[in-house]
């Protein structure tokens, strides 16, 4: 455990739990409402905020706050009213924001694309005191609103026109998922980047309802799913001199890739034992009438 | 008359540039049990779709409890139970989840105390689904669905009920849990709008029947009586609806 003695490690695995929460947390609300690239629009939108703030000197994880925010509510305004093109809409913002940020930053003095590899793949043993500050803070938000407002936040993305009866304000709702899954990007930025954040909101999510029957036991296993590989990938990049975004996210899919494989034995003893609940279980294979069988294939 | 839960008056709604709504009245009255019938197409599930805020009119008014739509804050008096196509989630959920999404309108900021937990179990008694609370949804069959999505509407012990095809796709067994289930609601009170296709078991609940066509008011009165082989009980009524056939053909009218 030498690695804790490291004040860069201890910032390192500290932005490394907050996003294994967060990710997951805001992911299962995007996985539920079937919009689980969303994570990954914002990230490319996010990338303008970084070329933003290398240009003006202000801190770029602000400023991709800022972008991301405003990307999001953009995309869930083309979500209402673009029902025709509402696609073609999105993709020209993604690339227009990613294009946005490389631009901006071959703008900005002294600055090039290698500065945007940090933000692109995450570079967690560079984050600054203020970066853990910002995450921090950030972080707070996103637990809040996701953690607070779950029941409104499911019924929501669960069934918006049955939302919309029950009096709930559905649309200030749906641009809060947005904006929070924007800020989520943004705290998630620096530890796997941008290109990889979506993986780390969706990819826990689906491990989880391998296991689950119901939405809390999802989140809670997704946030802890959350924080194993992001802790492990973290550790395992101190030890083994690997990039640590990368790694988090092939662990993710590795721990997707195991509960898929304990799940399958789960299910079918789930199955086996519903069926014995059931006091006159259906009959697996229709019984073809004795009469018809004997009659031979029936014509039409 | 008694006082009017429901009110639509002019009402036209478009969908695109199609107006699929041309001109609606419709008065809902407390206590009564009203079916709007129609082919497809011709407009019923838009108008309950108008009545829930889904659907913008483009002319005409909507009042709830003589409150205009768009003042009417009282959710709770109203149970909503879609289509079941538009309720699945990309996450699992269980039955009781779902079911007190249906309580969030009496709950202040979403928190739920024992009170609405223990409404929520009454609704899922109603329905018959109490020994499935803990199961996934995604395990239900279609009746079973739909049984979840009337408790859903039912957790909130609403005075007025709306309903889109709540009998499509369900099961016989579901169909008379479900009868049975409205018609208890209606002997307490309740006020119930439903789209039907046919009208089916719930017949004999059925005050008053409006049938649509083409987005205009064709019938508005006592349900037309079932005749000859559509009367038969069992008769399964399955027959394609185009644009260029007759568009109604319920058996219903003649």
């Amino acid at each position: 455990m030498d690695f804790l003695d490291y004040a860069f490690m201890q910032r390192a695995l500290l932005a490394a739990v907050l996003v294994g929460i967060t990710a997951p947390a805001v992911g299962i609300y995007l996985v539920q409402r079937r919009q689980a690239l969303m994570g990954d629009g914002i990230g490319h939108v996010a990338l303008t905020g970084v070329g933003l703030g290398f240009l003006l000197s202000w801190s770029p994880v602000w400023m991709a706050t800022l972008v991301s925010v405003l990307g999001a509510v953009l995309m869930e305004l083309i979500r209402w009213y673009g029902k025709t093109r509402g696609d073609i809409a999105l993709a020209m913002l993604f690339y227009g924001g990613m294009a946005g940020g490389v631009l901006l930053i071959n703008l900005a003095p002294g600055g090039s694309n290698a500065n945007l590899t940090s933000y692109l793949f995450g570079s967690l043993s560079t984050v600054s005191q203020s970066d853990v500050t910002a995450i921090c803070v950030l972080a707070a938000f996103v637990v809040l609103v996701t953690l607070g407002l779950r029941r409104q936040l499911f019924a929501v993305s669960q069934d918006e026109e049955f939302a919309r009866v029950t009096g709930l304000p559905v649309r200030a709702l749906n641009l809060l998922t947005a904006v929070t899954a924007a800020v989520t990007v943004t705290v998630a930025m620096r530890v796997v980047g941008l290109l990889l954040v979506s993986a780390l909101m969706v990819v826990p999510v689906a491990a989880a309802q391998q296991l689950t029957r119901s939405f809390a036991a999802t989140f809670a296993i997704a946030v802890a799913i959350g924080v194993t590989v992001t802790t492990g990938g973290t550790v395992t990049s101190y030890y083994q001199d690997v990039p640590p975004g990368a790694t988090i996210v092939l662990l993710t899919i590795g721990a997707f890739i195991v509960l898929t494989g304990l799940a399958t034995p789960l299910a079918r003893r789930r199955a086996r034992a519903a069926a014995a609940a059931q006091p006159a279980p259906d009959p697996a294979e229709c019984a073809i009438p004795a009469s018809r069988q004997a009659d031979g294939p029936v014509g039409v | 008359m008694s006082e009017s839960v429901i009110t639509l008056r002019g009402v036209r709604a478009d969908l695109g540039s199609r107006p699929v709504l041309r001109g609606i009245d419709l008065t809902v009255h407390r206590g009564e049990v009203v079916a709007l019938l129609g082919a497809n197409g011709s407009g019923k599930s838009t108008a309950i779709r108008t009545i829930i805020g889904q659907v913008p009119v483009s002319a005409g008014q909507i009042e709830l409890f003589g409150t205009p739509r768009g003042r009417f804050r009282d959710w709770a008096r109203v149970g909503y139970v879609p289509q079941r196509t538009t309720a699945a989630g990309g996450v699992p959920a269980t039955v009781t989840e779902i079911v007190s999404s249906g309580r969030l309108s009496r709950a202040r900021f979403g928190m739920l105390r024992k009170a609405d937990h223990e409404a929520v179990r009454r609704a899922l008694e109603l329905v018959g689904m109490a020994d499935r609370a803990k199961d996934s949804v995604n395990a239900l069959s279609g009746g079973q669905h739909q049984r979840v999505l009337i408790a859903r509407a039912l957790a909130a012990e609403p005075e007025l009920l709306i309903m889109d095809e709540p009998m499509a796709g369900v099961d016989l067994a579901s169909q008379e849990v479900l009868a049975r289930t409205l018609k208890d609601q209606v002997a307490q009170g309740t006020t119930v709008l439903l789209v039907l296709h046919e009208l089916g078991p719930l017949e004999p609940l059925i005050d008053r029947a409006v049938v649509l066509r083409d987005g205009c008011v064709q019938h508005d009165g006592p349900p037309p009586r079932a005749v000859g082989q559509h009367a038969l009980p069992g008769h399964d009524h399955v027959h394609p609806h185009s644009p260029d056939h007759e568009p109604m053909r319920t058996g219903l009218l003649s």
